[in-house]
């Protein structure tokens, strides 16, 4: 299959997508509101969505997702949702007995126009239960701009200020962005290690990726509790790591509660996850721990013994753009050559200081030297193009990559969202140091497998 | 029944079969309740589902983005030639097109994809917000259609339309549209012509099933729609008759050949070796051919010689094992309950999500006393009955897997995911692995005290 990319690029202004490299906004809502503990995601729509939104978190995350939908018909298509999202409410306290109902618009209840805090207001919600809201069109953005509006929902919803006088206390909101709970875990440890205090949100680890107990938990011991939300105004500094995923809710945070924040990339690999700690170390003036420099000692070790394997390999890089640019700095920093670089993602389009993916990701290979494609808003029909055009040695990205890694023959390294055909990513961080050593072990892996199946007899070598 | 919580309004969807064998009425083909967590999809989905495998077509979904991604080759349809259906086409609307319309960048995108991908047809999938902006799908299609003299059909799948099943019928008539009267003459053929209804050639079913159909000298016209194209389902109007697997989606194509070419057609089921062995008798039986009846008993002596040994090894290790059942449709439901006793088995649970009244009647008759029935669970309900029922597998869809692995219970895909053909005879050999493969595996070992069964 995937015959059909030729290699004459064709020209297309149709705005439609041939194999889309995104997805719509309310399955990165969903998954931001998973990252709230005891909180039931509700997708205000027709059914399908919340299905198709569940059964792709279900095959990316092995784990039960669970979600609920309020089941739109024709009637409330055409008089509106409210009373559906009422009914769904009431029931879905009554039956599944959430702490947190976060809802989700769709395109159909935006298009309808449905006036969800309203709905919200006339709902019978039991003492102590909490029910709030993004909107989310499926037509703006992709899923990531999903996963930004939910995320920027608990600031506008829950941060409020406690302490009088422009006081703070001494800990970080971190906002971790839309990767796997494992990078969220890693985080938090790189934060712990620092000695620093810290509120993430949304946090995802315990909850997608929970221990097997013979058990089922609706609600796993993982996720930020509502009293923590609150809190996040109260503190010191809030560090936002993917410009897209976060950034919105920490301008929220520094516009309702005056906490200043400062926005760095995804910490993946080296040069990133130093600008992460050293952002920390800033902030509260401490200074970094030993066993963080051993780490990142360790990693540069590895990067030195291994950099012949990479140096000068062309690379090709899709999925979204807060962990593909990130992926790009570090292949850079690995000597190799990002050629393609594509997200699926606008960029630039929507809400505020989102300067363009493209101008960010060129930058980089302006300054390394290397010329290459870059584009936002592109599909994976567009990447098999440029790599008909210009071959590379190497394929980063996500599950969707294999049909152009077969059509080619190119080694691949699955990367990102979703990952569909293989297991155990969401327990393994690609941030920090140590993400950092496990990307250089499946690079390196898939570039040497490669040399190995290709090496003629008399070229097959034990040690390389 | 009184310990279980069940969603008010969800009543009448859940049964236990009675000590007496009396049949209970349940609730079907109802919408979802709002605010459940629920296990079924929308129209769009069904409808494409069904057309999907109609390898040829060029799929186009016009909507949103998120439509196109979650059903971009999800179904392990296989198919033996060009694989057009393969790669995933959006118009990818943006806010600009749900303002101003979206016809515009529909008639550009085909304008676009026909010259380059030059497709015998064109299916256009609808979504949501394409019903409620009210863009002319048809409109569009025409014109296209004319200008390109290709079929060029609008698949009206707005998934709040209703459910999953609305979306299978939208697909039948949509295929009905490109089914032309018939041309040859019956009566001229040294072999009997049937169509194949009901199979998206999954992990190659429908190459099982067709092959085993050309050993008994009956030649398949076209399946519906695993592995099909354009000209084949053209012609489908020039068999004598349609035989249906998955009754859920495509009882009513059958339905609407008979009415409009007086083709008969009768229900099968190629799920077991009982079910397999009856369906195939069924067939020949319908040609009145003495030669055909005479080898379809040939060919079954023959499979059963090769693959009863190898079930009857399956039926030792998993005698006395509890299964739950919740599956897309009622007639799979049905073949499962009598598939599950050829390797000793009893379903202690079943349930399907788009199951009609007349499946649940035939499921209550044979389901042993106690079996919990259910119509579009949840999974809480799902859980419960699981544990009450003891069951040691479950199988179902995408979604019920890991549910059931983090209740310590072993599991089967019997939609999408499905990795090895399931069908016929060696596909009920697959079934019976698969079903030991993951009952009998040590990692239940692992598991520290395993399930609570029975406390709930």
């Amino acid at each position: 299959m995937l015959e059909y990319a030729p290699k004459e690029m064709i020209k297309r202004d149709s705005g439609g997508m041939i194999n889309p490299a995104k997805t719509c906004q309310p399955v990165g809502a969903m998954y931001a509101a998973l990252g709230i503990h005891s909180c039931l995601p509700h997708s205000h729509g027709s059914q399908g969505c919340c299905s198709f939104h569940r059964m792709h978190l279900t095959r990316h995350f092995r784990d039960p997702i669970m979600a609920s939908t309020s089941s739109f018909t024709e009637g409330a298509s055409v008089f509106g949702g409210g009373a559906n999202l009422k009914t769904s409410i009431k029931n879905v306290f009554a039956i599944y007995n959430p702490d947190v109902i976060a809802i989700h618009t769709t395109c159909l209840s935006e298009t309808i126009g449905d006036d969800i805090p309203t709905a919200i207001r006339q709902s019978e919600i039991p003492e102590g239960k909490v029910v709030f809201h993004a909107n989310t069109p499926s037509y703006q953005g992709s899923h990531i701009t999903g996963f930004s509006n939910m995320t920027n929902a608990m600031v506008t919803y829950f941060s409020e200020t406690k302490l009088a006088d422009g006081k703070k206390e001494n800990f970080a909101n971190i906002i971790p962005g839309f990767v796997n709970p494992a990078d969220m875990r890693e985080i938090k440890r790189l934060t712990e290690e620092m000695g620093i205090k810290y509120i993430m949100f949304p946090d995802t680890s315990g909850v997608v990726d929970s221990p097997m107990t013979g058990k089922f938990e609706m609600y796993p011991s993982g996720g930020t509790m509502i009293p923590e939300l609150k809190k996040t105004g109260d503190a010191k500094f809030t560090i936002s790591l993917g410009r897209f995923a976060s950034q919105m809710a920490a301008e929220s945070l520094e516009k309702k509660c005056k906490i200043p924040f400062v926005s760095l990339k995804e910490p993946i690999g080296i040069k990133a996850t130093d600008e992460f700690l050293m952002a920390l170390r800033g902030a509260f003036a401490t200074e970094i721990p030993e066993s963080l420099e051993c780490e990142r000692g360790q990693l540069v070790d590895v990067m030195t013994d291994t950099h012949f394997h990479f140096h000068g390999k062309k690379v090709a890089i899709f999925g979204d753009p807060d962990v593909v640019t990130a992926m790009t700095e570090f292949c850079l920093s690995l000597g190799m050559l990002p050629v393609h670089v594509l997200t699926g993602t606008p960029g630039g389009a929507l809400g505020s200081g989102l300067g363009g993916f493209e101008q960010e990701v060129k930058a980089m290979l302006d300054e390394a030297g290397v010329c290459g494609n870059v584009k936002a808003a592109g599909d994976l029909f567009t990447l098999h193009q440029w790599i008909k055009n210009e071959p590379v040695d190497l394929l980063i990205g996500n599950t969707y990559g294999k049909y152009i890694a077969r059509a080619e023959d190119i080694p691949f390294v699955r990367f990102g969202f979703p990952i569909l055909d293989r297991a155990i990513h969401p327990y393994m961080p690609v941030t920090g140091y140590r993400g950092a050593l496990r990307l250089i072990e499946q690079i390196s892996d898939a570039l040497l497998d490669r040399c190995d199946r290709d090496a003629a007899d008399e070229d097959f070598e034990l040690v390389m | 029944m009184e310990d279980v919580v069940i969603l008010k309004g969800r009543e009448q969807f859940v049964r236990q079969k009675g000590e007496r064998h009396q049949t209970l009425p349940i609730s079907c083909g109802a919408e979802s309740v709002a605010g459940c967590v629920s296990q079924r999809a929308c129209v769009y989905c069904g409808a494409r589902v069904v057309l999907n495998p109609v390898a040829d077509a060029l799929h186009l979904v016009h909507g949103p983005i998120g439509c196109a991604s979650y059903t971009w080759d999800i179904r392990g349809s296989l198919n033996s030639g060009k694989s057009l259906y393969r790669e995933g086409f959006s118009t990818d609307m943006r806010e600009k097109d749900i303002i101003f319309g979206g016809e515009t960048k529909l008639a550009a995108a085909l304008d676009e994809l026909i010259p380059k991908y030059q497709p015998p047809v064109v299916f256009v999938y609808s979504t949501c917000v394409v019903g409620i902006i009210g863009d002319d799908l048809d409109a569009v299609c025409k014109t296209a259609a004319e200008k390109y003299g290709i079929p060029v059909l609008p698949v009206q799948s707005s998934g709040f339309v209703g459910t999953k099943s609305i979306g299978y019928q939208t697909a039948c008539d949509v295929l009905f549209k490109l089914i032309e009267p018939p041309t040859t003459k019956l009566r001229l053929r040294r072999r009997p012509v049937i169509n194949y209804l009901g199979d998206f050639n999954l992990a190659g079913e429908a190459w099982i099933v067709r092959s085993y159909l050309q050993k008994i000298g009956i030649d398949v016209n076209v399946v519906f729609t695993g592995d099909s194209r354009y000209e084949e389902i053209r012609r489908a109007a020039n068999a004598e008759l349609n035989i249906i697997q998955c009754a859920g989606s495509m009882f009513y194509l059958a339905q609407k050949l008979e009415e409009a070419y007086h083709i008969p057609f009768m229900q099968v089921s190629f799920l077991g070796v009982e079910d397999t062995s009856d369906s195939l008798r069924k067939i020949a039986r319908f040609t009145n051919d003495p030669e055909i009846i005479r080898r379809t008993e040939e060919v079954i002596a023959a499979e059963l010689r090769r693959v009863m040994p190898e079930i009857t090894g399956y039926r030792t290790a998993l005698s006395g094992k509890k299964a739950a059942v919740y599956v897309g449709g009622g007639f799979k439901a049905i073949s499962l309950i009598r598939q599950f006793r050829e390797i000793g088995m009893e379903v202690v649970m079943v349930g399907t999500q788009t199951g009609r009244r007349e499946d649940y009647e035939i499921i209550g008759d044979i389901a042993n006393d106690g079996t919990i029935i259910l119509d579009d669970a949840n999974p809480a309900e799902l859980e419960r009955f699981m544990l009450t029922q003891g069951a040691d597998l479950l199988v179902g869809g995408v979604k019920e897997r890991p549910l059931a692995y983090k209740l310590g219970i072993a599991f089967v895909d019997h939609n999408h995911d499905r990795k090895h053909p399931l069908a016929g005879f060696e596909g009920a050999v697959n079934f019976a692995h698969e079903v030991y493969t993951t009952i009998c595996s040590p990692v239940w070992n692992a598991v520290k005290g395993g399930a609570v069964r029975g406390d709930l």
